[in-house]
């Protein structure tokens, strides 16, 4: 059953490149929380365990070929969608928002696991249905419940960042596998509307954290801080950084969640342009390198669960940047490999996983 | 299994495979464009916000110039003092917080509560003061527990200490925080809010020289405040230093003989009109002000029937009594209206026309009586009769001469001038022409005629030197950081009388007898050491309305406080060689012979103790310019 091939297949580059972003992304926690001094073990010794956890997981994944997802997809998909209603009913809540739930001893988030299995749910409904012409408005319809339900359910608990993420991904496979271009225009003018209407069910913080987006001195010791604080971070850093434990700003706290999800505000401002362009290219190198093994991969659905992933990691990477940097709001999204998190770690991993276990698998058809 | 074929053998699939790559691409681009403009083109603005952020500025307050007196007993200094201080920011848990630190230092919740709500007008950066002047014993306590009091700060500033107590406060005056009418005056630009300055006398008068210039340290802080190093420090330089013309010695000794009373005494140096006592009682404790002084405090000094707030020396106005004596005697030697010799008789009243009975304070009469006897006895009949004789015109001429009647030229204190009437100034006050009944009351000092203890000495000084009236200098000299004399007095001349040598022998040798001999009214508070020459006095306050009131007003006790005669006593010592004048206002005191004339017996016993070489300095300082 094992076949040589899996070996010299495996893209051995792609591994690289996540295992240079992981260590850069720890170097960085440890002067993130050097100022710590309470905590009983080291935010980045932390980090690399899970890293440890996660390289796990991609090993895991990569031994079984990706094409017994395609029986199982359904199935994960229903069970996920009971998780996500489980935990809207007995779920456990921690600062204004129920996300955990407890499953045989471990704590585990359901809408982390959407991220994945609507990955493989939609790879599999878009790898049967095909449209040359596109897809039209009431062929959405079934693929639109597969993304919306979960979405919703997720914005209920509430976690807006996620349902966004999910529905980024879910569109993004949409459009890949194509859509009519009358229908693309009509459901971005009916997002639009939605969206009008949409303001009025958000919760206060989070018609704060849009506000405070547009105008972030409207609130510049409340909501307004992380971003002003993150700005100032990034851009005291210029062109070459002001040097590894040396920002002002992440090491006299200044800049909050400065391990999670602004952690690429103490690299820019420790290592500057040349740095931040560095890793830039790093992440730009990987959502590509995965578009490329969708593009080569043997079956569509291997080709769906490609993009997917490579468009998870891409949504990811450009929200939290996006964010940091004050060109988009504050919404809580880690940017893989690089922000401190079990969870985060645990969810990119298996979609690198199921990534490289498509690309070193594409000479079998 | 899907049996679709693989997506690299399908055209249409292939351009959406470039078209996304593109726009990952530009996404990503659009997010480095983004850092370019923030590190490079925002770099200077950001770097500046993150200073911004972590560097603060700490004023240090520069101790204010110290005061010296002429000998260089410091009189009034700075200590430090411990404010316990809360940072906003820093604070969490407030209930909790403030519950902690009134159990530690033994202070009420409410009052910390209190100085919170009133502080929430200061900038937040700023640490609001909610303890001033603790112990030292406190700040240690603050300081040990700073790990339960998160946002809790001791701050040390130089606060406004008097060794000597109460001492002379009416001179050194007090300080207040500026306030924001003051703030906005040109003359404050550059002060900060709940900054101290000088709010009267000396301290306001001086404000600039004794300020100093306040240092500044700049700390680097992180989020909650807390200063983890410091940057830089310019140290605050301390205000300048001023030597006053005062004797500290002289100046307890006045304010121990004046004790409970309420008056004012005042010293001169009569060859340079150089102050060395100024005492104005009851007074208030100026170390109150340093540390803030609390409504009820300021209520109960403002309400005090004898006025402790009031400057006695400069802005109490009295009717001189009998002192004004020399001042009618010398005008009526100079008129030609009564000689040395001139003898009146007393019975005991005095009779204007048919009408007005005007007694002398002698029931029973003085007898035969001249000059020399009407000064040393203090007859008034023989005043009555020589003042009537030279004409309020003339008296109001000598005593204007004399620095009477008008502001003596004292720097601060926005003294009084008195007041010395005159038949011109009559009509024009009252539009009334004057009596002759005026000018015989005037001539023993009562009526409208007022002066101040200030203006009294100088009068006495006056007689003492020959006829010079010295503008009162308080400041001797400024002395910058350096060491280097920045401002030096210089004695000034108010007026200059040449009074006939006659006239004056024959006041100063009857003045000489009222201390000195026996029948003198001050002749119980003679000294051995040096014979000194002085008056006394009596100022009524109200006139007493019949016989009978006055038979009952006999005895002080039944008289109530207010309507107490003021004692006074003007004089100047050696007789035969004057160096000081003394005078003495003792409010609602009685007599001055009993009362006044002992409290300058005081400040001549205390002066003639002091070293005879200290003297020599005096004639150096006095001489050197």
């Amino acid at each position: 059953m094992f076949d040589r091939r899996l070996i010299t297949h495996f893209n051995w580059i792609y591994l690289l490149l996540i295992l240079l972003i992981s260590a850069i992304g720890i170097a960085n926690m440890y002067s993130a929380t050097s100022s710590w001094t309470t905590a009983a073990q080291p935010v980045y010794l932390k980090q690399f365990y899970w890293l440890g956890i996660g390289l796990l997981i991609v090993a895991l994944i990569c031994v079984f070929d990706y094409r017994h997802l395609e029986y199982l997809s359904f199935p994960l998909y229903g069970g996920n969608l009971l998780l996500l209603i489980l935990v809207l009913a007995i779920g456990r809540t921690s600062m204004g928002a129920t996300r955990w739930i407890s499953l045989a001893g471990f704590n585990v988030q359901p809408s982390e696991i959407m991220k994945i299995v609507i990955i493989v749910a939609l790879a599999r409904y878009f790898s049967e249905k095909e449209h040359l012409r596109g897809f039209n408005l009431r062929e959405l319809i079934a693929p639109g419940l597969i993304l919306g339900v979960p979405a919703l359910l997720i914005m209920k608990q509430p976690d807006l960042g996620t349902a966004l993420l999910v529905l980024c991904i879910g569109g993004t496979m949409a459009l890949f596998a194509g859509v009519q271009r009358s229908s693309v225009t009509f459901l971005a003018v009916a997002g639009l509307a939605a969206a009008g209407g949409g303001w009025f069910l958000l919760h206060d913080y989070q018609k704060q954290r849009i506000l405070t987006f547009l105008n972030p001195e409207r609130d510049p010791l409340g909501a307004g801080y992380h971003i002003i604080q993150s700005k100032i971070a990034v851009g005291s850093g210029g062109f070459n950084g002001l040097g590894f434990m040396k920002g002002t700003q992440s090491q006299l706290s200044f800049l909050p969640e400065r391990h999670t999800d602004f952690a690429f505000s103490v690299f820019a401002e420790e290592w500057g342009l040349i740095g931040c362009l560095l890793l830039l290219a790093l992440y730009c190198l990987i959502v590509l390198l995965g578009l490329h093994i969708a593009l080569r991969s043997c079956d569509r659905f291997g080709m769906y669960l490609a993009i997917g992933v490579s468009a998870m990691l891409f949504w990811h990477i450009v929200v939290n940047l996006g964010m940091v940097i004050g060109l988009l709001p504050v919404v809580g999204v880690p940017l893989p490999l690089f922000s401190y998190g079990g969870t985060s770690m645990v969810s990119t991993m298996t979609g690198i996983g199921v990534l490289m276990n498509v690309g070193m698998r594409r000479f079998m058809f | 299994m899907s049996l679709n074929p693989p997506p690299e053998e399908t055209p249409g699939l292939r351009r959406r495979f470039i078209i996304s790559s593109s726009i990952v691409v530009c996404a990503f681009f659009v997010l480095a464009l983004r850092l370019w403009s923030l590190q490079v083109l925002g770099v200077d603005h950001y770097r500046e916000l993150s200073e911004r952020n972590r560097i603060r500025h700490v004023a240090i307050h520069a101790p204010r110039g110290a005061v010296f007196d002429r000998y260089g007993t410091l009189l009034v200094d700075n200590r430090p003092a411990f404010t316990v201080s809360a940072l906003r920011q820093e604070i969490g848990d407030r209930e909790k917080l403030f519950h902690h630190l009134s159990e530690l230092l033994e202070v009420d919740e409410e009052q910390l509560e209190e100085r919170w709500q009133a502080g929430q007008g200061l900038p937040r950066y700023r640490p609001l003061p909610l303890l001033e002047d603790v112990g030292r014993q406190a700040m240690e306590m603050v300081q040990e527990n700073s790990v339960d009091l998160p946002g809790i700060l001791v701050e040390v500033k130089p606060l406004r200490a008097y060794p000597y107590g109460e001492m002379a406060a009416h001179l050194f005056g007090y300080l207040g925080e500026v306030t924001e009418n003051e703030l906005d005056q040109p003359e404050f630009s550059g002060y900060r809010s709940g900054e101290m300055v000088g709010k009267t006398a000396l301290e306001r008068e001086f404000e600039g020289r004794l300020r100093g210039t306040a240092g500044q340290k700049r700390i680097e802080v992180n989020v909650r405040g807390r200063e983890l190093r410091q940057l830089t420090t310019r140290s605050p330089l301390p205000g300048q230093r001023l030597y006053l013309t005062i004797d500290a010695a002289l100046q307890q000794a006045a304010e121990t003989a004046l004790a409970d009373n309420a008056g004012a005494v005042v010293a001169l140096d009569v060859r340079s009109g150089e102050i060395l006592a100024f005492v104005s009682r009851p007074t208030f404790d100026p170390a109150l002000f340093a540390r803030g002084v609390s409504s009820d405090e300021w209520r109960e000094l403002i309400d005090n029937p004898r006025h402790p707030m009031t400057n006695k020396v400069l802005r109490g106005q009295y009717p001189p009594g009998s002192t004004f004596k020399m001042v009618v005697a010398l005008a009526a030697l100079e008129a030609g209206t009564v000689t040395p010799t001139t003898k009146f008789e007393c019975d005991g009243s005095f009779k204007l026309g048919n009408s007005y009975e005007y007694r002398c304070w002698k029931r029973n009469g003085h007898g035969i009586v001249d000059l020399h006897k009407a000064i040393k006895e203090s007859c008034d009949v023989w005043f009555y009769r020589a003042g009537l004789e030279t004409g309020i015109d003339r008296i109001a001429s000598a005593a204007q001469r004399l620095g009477l009647g008008q502001p003596t030229g004292f720097p601060f204190g926005g003294e009084s001038s008195g007041l010395i009437p005159s038949r011109a100034w009559k009509k024009k006050r009252f539009g009334t022409s004057w009596y002759d009944g005026e000018t015989v009351i005037s001539s023993i000092g009562q009526g409208f005629v007022l002066t101040t203890p200030l203006q009294l000495a100088s009068m006495a000084a006056a007689l003492a030197n020959g006829g010079t009236v010295w503008k009162p200098r308080i400041v001797q000299k400024i002395v910058d950081l350096e060491g280097e004399t920045d401002w030096l007095l210089t004695p000034e001349k108010l007026t200059e009388t040449a009074w006939s040598t006659e006239s004056l022998k024959a006041v100063r040798d009857a003045m000489e007898s009222v201390v000195n001999d026996v029948g003198g009214t001050a002749w119980r508070s003679r000294l051995e050491k040096v014979r000194f020459a002085g008056k006394t006095g009596t100022a009524q306050v109200v006139r007493r309305k019949s016989d009978e009131e006055e038979e009952q007003a006999e005895d002080d006790e039944v008289i109530p406080y207010q309507y107490r005669d003021h004692a006074i006593f003007v004089s100047y010592a050696p007789a035969d060689n004057p160096q000081i004048a003394v005078a003495v206002v003792v409010e609602h005191g009685g007599h001055g012979s009993s009362v006044a004339a002992p409290v300058a017996r005081a400040v001549y016993d205390a002066y003639f103790t002091e070293e005879t070489d200290s003297k020599d300095t005096v004639q150096k300082v006095v001489t050197g310019d």
